[in-house]
């Protein structure tokens, strides 16, 4: 450890990795000193669990080929093939999600598999895994650790009755109970924390510091980054594009450049289509009375209002979301993967356990029941193609009718409850008519699902949705995991089917230039609740901001 | 408040309605408290090593063993061996657990390998590879014996000149373990009966003047239950213990603190195997005859019964339950054919109701476990959603 005092603890050389041909790191260069709290941000895809991926020797990138580059430790070179290795080198690591055995205590939590053994016979015969736990020992080494931290929680606390954001300093604590530990990878460590408790954390986190342990702090709330780290490094595509001391840098200079989009493609976005409001509507609030408001103020029935929604959808949470979509918008839905855009659409449609209200047309919507909003004629494109979108060993023509034919009874002939057979011929001929208006590549009707490629799947799940005419089409990720032609043909096809028919379209992407291109106004999602509700005109920097965590509630009225 | 209440009943309601109905059939069956008392402590000495082996998997969240059958095969193997070579008493216990040992790792490697995996499939994976064996252990049993495998006693074969009966004396062995330490317990009058009887042998006379009747008591069995106990107590305060409860409740971060959960697993699966292979021959030294095709089919299905019925769960169990379980499974063996007959004039009906009560226990105890599961992920979910989730 002494032999090289002057090298920093860590330091990376041009590290870069690609998977399949497909770059998602290059040129990553800097360096750790002991002692140092280095923010590192970005944004989902950026490449930061790829990173770590690299530095903790995670089997993935041995299998994928490697990567490349140097990393030395104390100025020695390093190249660690197992998370053991790295973790007896002194590199620690908290994940997002915890990974705390519930109906263990701190103590057995922290000191998990490190345990220590009363000595006994047996362990000579056997192994070191006959001898009994010296639960007192065990104890007195969990306070020490728990200590450390400056936070006050009892060793024999079990795990499953702490709140949450004691789990979080249970799993920083076992790290730190690691005697070498000299380095800590915190992973969005605040991100399940209150406000306080997240406060507490990161004076915990500059006592550790000051004990010579460096730590890297990921987090997307830049203005914590800001507080906590001395260097902050920001990582976008793949490259590092900032690594430069905290202060030189204010949080919306931070969100632009981890947004990164110049502001020279502003102007062209300004330019939003507005779509032709209803007229009829505004009869309806006349003879309601509501004449005397001014023109521009006056309350329409929106498409969608919903209040108050939370769903219970794994990894993609929804708390309290309230929004209202007006009829003929195309609504966009943004933000970090996993903080519940996902969720409102899927709960919305009933596939994942919801509540609150939500509003259709002025008419209450009834939750958990897919079949109830296919009935109102919404549509749904899912997130998970393969899985919720198609059935994969079924022709294209079944496919594409499929939900009409469940739903709406369409494609059939016979008598209704009794005895109804497919109507082949109809099924076909709307299949066709949809390859050619959506320029599907297959070989016909018949060909199956599973066979084309990612975007063509994609165009079908959109058949699919257009076959039901919807009047509220809801779309998830549209262009995950499809090549760049085909994304901006799904995007064209989405923008000319809302102009034809009026039809009032959400999209949930995780791209925000995709949404900002096509979307009047983009909702962001943070943490299960929507932060601001900006049109998309706005500069890109500002969803930026939203996404990073700043607590500013933009709620733009669109219509004034 | 309401919610915790409800908690303790769900958690006690299979032992409760044990006691419940127990409390109806004794008197009923009109057996004698000394008569109940004996024939308890018989069945427990009989059975309690059989179900204690089931403990070690389900700390290590493998759920019920029903595999354990692979065991008691390999412990009637080694009977059988002992039965052909004439070997009597404590000498043939101990050689029949010799022979059964190796069989009985063998098969729990085996067992283990094939349940790791099937993760999260245990239970029933084990089941249906507890007939893949059975198959196997027959066609030794039945064609192999007396033809490859050298037997020669021909009151162990068919008349055919290879396979084994399907009764098989144990006669050598016979409650040797259970009368090693002979124990009575009795009151004076009794006591002199028994002498009478019996003759001034080397027995424990334990005189109770207020005791009506006279109980043999299994005592040596009881020590080597009591040290199976000891042992499972230490056992859990070991790092192997701690790993297998680290591995029960979550894999997943039990393999990333660097716990081998694959070798871990098949460990815990071992020593059940292998105890079950001790606990069978228990068994079958109390019993007195093997029943060469099925006595290993109703060890499984008996034990788990009697382990949910002492009020354990799929993911969670106690030497108490235990003892519990086994003291009500028999009570009910016991009282429930004769209280059906003097109810109804029919003792099967007691015979129905036992087989009806040992699977419809399992189901339940299954059912419950899916259920008990469901309710905690609901409750964690709940917990995730902020502000107005919790109230729709």
């Amino acid at each position: 450890m002494s032999a090289n005092n002057n090298a920093p603890l860590l330091q990376l050389e041009h590290i870069g990795k690609e998977y399949y041909g497909n770059r998602v790191l290059s040129d990553i260069s800097f360096s750790i000193e002991a002692g140092e709290i280095l923010g590192l941000v970005g944004e989902n895809g950026a490449g930061k669990s790829t990173l770590l991926n690299i530095l903790f020797g995670m089997p993935v990138i041995a299998s994928t080929g490697g990567y490349e580059g140097n990393l030395y430790l104390d100025g020695k070179p390093v190249h660690f093939t197992s998370p053991n290795q790295a973790l007896s080198a002194g590199l620690g690591m908290v994940h997002q999600e915890f990974s705390l055995i519930p109906g263990f205590t701190a103590t057995e939590n922290i000191l998990l598999n490190r345990e220590v053994l009363n000595g006994s016979l047996m362990s000579y015969v056997f192994s070191d895994r006959v001898s009994t736990l010296d639960r007192d020992a065990m104890r007195h080494r969990a306070e020490a650790a728990i200590n450390t931290l400056g936070v006050h929680i009892s060793p024999d606390m079990t795990v499953s009755e702490m709140p949450v954001g004691y789990k979080q300093f249970i799993e920083i604590a076992r790290e730190i109970d690691r005697k070498n530990t000299r380095l800590l990878f915190l992973d969005e460590p605040t991100a399940v924390l209150t406000e306080q408790e997240a406060e507490i954390l990161l004076i915990a986190l500059k006592k550790l510091s000051k004990q010579g342990i460096a730590i890297v702090f990921i987090s997307h709330r830049l203005s914590e980054v800001k507080e906590l780290c001395s260097r902050i490094l920001v990582l976008r595509d793949g490259t590092l594009v900032t690594d430069v001391p905290a202060k030189t840098l204010t949080t919306r200079e931070m969100a632009s450049l981890v947004v990164g989009r110049e502001s020279s493609k502003k102007e062209e976005a300004v330019e939003v289509e507005i779509p032709e409001q209803p007229v009829e509507e505004e009869n309806i609030n006349e003879t309601l009375g509501t004449t005397t408001l001014s023109k521009k103020k006056k309350k329409k029935k929106p498409a969608l209002k919903v209040e108050h929604l939370w769903v219970d959808m794994p990894g993609e949470t929804v708390r309290d979301v309230s929004f209202e979509v007006q009829k003929g918008e195309i609504f966009g839905i943004g933000g970090l993967s996993g903080h519940g855009k996902l969720g409102i659409p899927n709960g919305i449609m009933g596939l994942y356990p919801a509540g609150g209200k939500v509003k259709l047309f002025g008419k209450k919507l009834t939750l958990n029941k897919p079949r109830a909003a296919l009935s109102r004629k919404m549509a749904f494109v899912s997130e998970d193609r393969r899985g919720v979108g198609l059935l994969l060993d079924e022709p294209l023509d079944w496919n594409i009718t499929f939900t009409a034919m469940q739903t709406q009874g369409r494609f059939l002939f016979g008598i209704p409850y009794i005895f109804q057979m497919r109507n082949e011929l109809a099924m076909a001929k709307e299949t066709k008519k949809f390859i050619e208006s959506l320029s599907i590549k297959c070989t016909g009707p018949s060909q199956k699902a599973g066979e084309l490629s990612g975007g063509n799947q994609q165009k079908v799940c959109l058949a699919k949705a257009f076959v039901l005419r919807p009047d509220i089409l809801l779309i998830c990720e549209p262009t995950r995991g499809i090549d760049i032609g085909a994304k901006a043909l799904v995007l064209d096809t989405l923008k000319e089917y809302n102009r034809e028919n009026g039809t009032t379209i959400i999209i949930t992407s995780s791209e925000l230039e995709e949404l900002r291109s096509v979307c009047d106004r983009v909702a962001i999602v943070d943490d299960g609740e929507i932060v601001g509700i900006l049109p998309a005109s706005r500069p890109a920097e500002e969803f930026g901001m939203l996404m990073m965590g700043e607590k500013m509630r933009v709620a733009l009225e669109y219509t004034e | 408040m309401v919610r915790k209440f409800f908690d303790i009943i769900a958690n006690n309601a299979v032992p409760a309605v044990f006691i419940l109905i127990s409390a109806f059939a004794i008197p009923l069956s009109g057996f004698s408290a000394s008569y109940l008392v004996q024939e308890l402590l018989t069945r427990i000495g009989r059975n309690s090593f059989l179900i204690l082996s089931l403990l070690i998997p389900i700390m290590a969240g493998m759920g019920l063993n029903f595999g354990m059958v692979l065991g008691a095969m390999a412990g009637q193997i080694g009977l059988l061996f002992i039965c052909d070579w004439g070997i009597v008493g404590i000498p043939g216990m101990v050689l029949a657990c010799l022979i059964g040992t190796p069989i009985a790792i063998i098969l729990g490697i085996f067992c283990g390998h094939i349940l790791n995996r099937a993760k999260g499939r245990e239970m029933v994976t084990s089941y249906i590879l507890g007939f893949f064996i059975n198959g196997v252990y027959q066609m030794t049993v039945l064609y192999l014996m007396g033809w490859i495998i050298p037997i020669t006693n021909p009151n162990l074969l068919l008349s055919r000149g290879y396979g084994v009966r399907n009764a098989v004396s144990l006669s050598g062995i016979r409650a040797v373990l259970d009368n090693l330490i002979p124990t009575v317990i009795t009151n004076p009058e009794g006591a002199k009966q028994f002498l009478n009887v019996n003759g001034a042998g080397s027995f424990f006379l334990i005189q109770l003047p207020f005791f009506d009747g006279t109980i043999r008591i299994p005592l040596a069995t009881f020590i080597i239950i009591a040290l199976f106990c000891v042992f499972i107590v230490w056992f859990r305060k070991t790092k192997l213990g701690q790993d297998m409860r680290a591995i029960g409740q979550s894999q997943s971060v039990a393999d990333s603190a660097g716990i081998p959960v694959n070798r871990t697993r098949i460990i815990a699966i071992v020593i059940s195997t292998v105890l079950a292979c001790y606990g069978q021959i228990i068994y079958l030294q109390n019993m007195g005859t093997l029943n060469t095709y099925n006595s290993h089919d109703q060890a499984g299905m008996f034990s788990i019964a009697a382990l949910l019925i002492g009020g354990a769960s799929v993911s969670k169990a106690s030497i108490t339950n235990v003892f519990v379980g086994v003291i009500l499974f028999h009570l009910m063996f016991i009282v429930a054919p004769m209280a059906g007959k003097n109810l109804i004039g029919e003792a099967q009906i007691g015979e129905y109701f036992r087989v009806f009560v040992s699977y419809g226990i399992i189901a339940i105890a299954l059912v419950l476990h899916a259920w008990k599961r469901n309710r905690e992920r609901e409750a964690a979910r709940r917990s995730l959603r902020g502000g107005n989730g919790g109230k729709a």
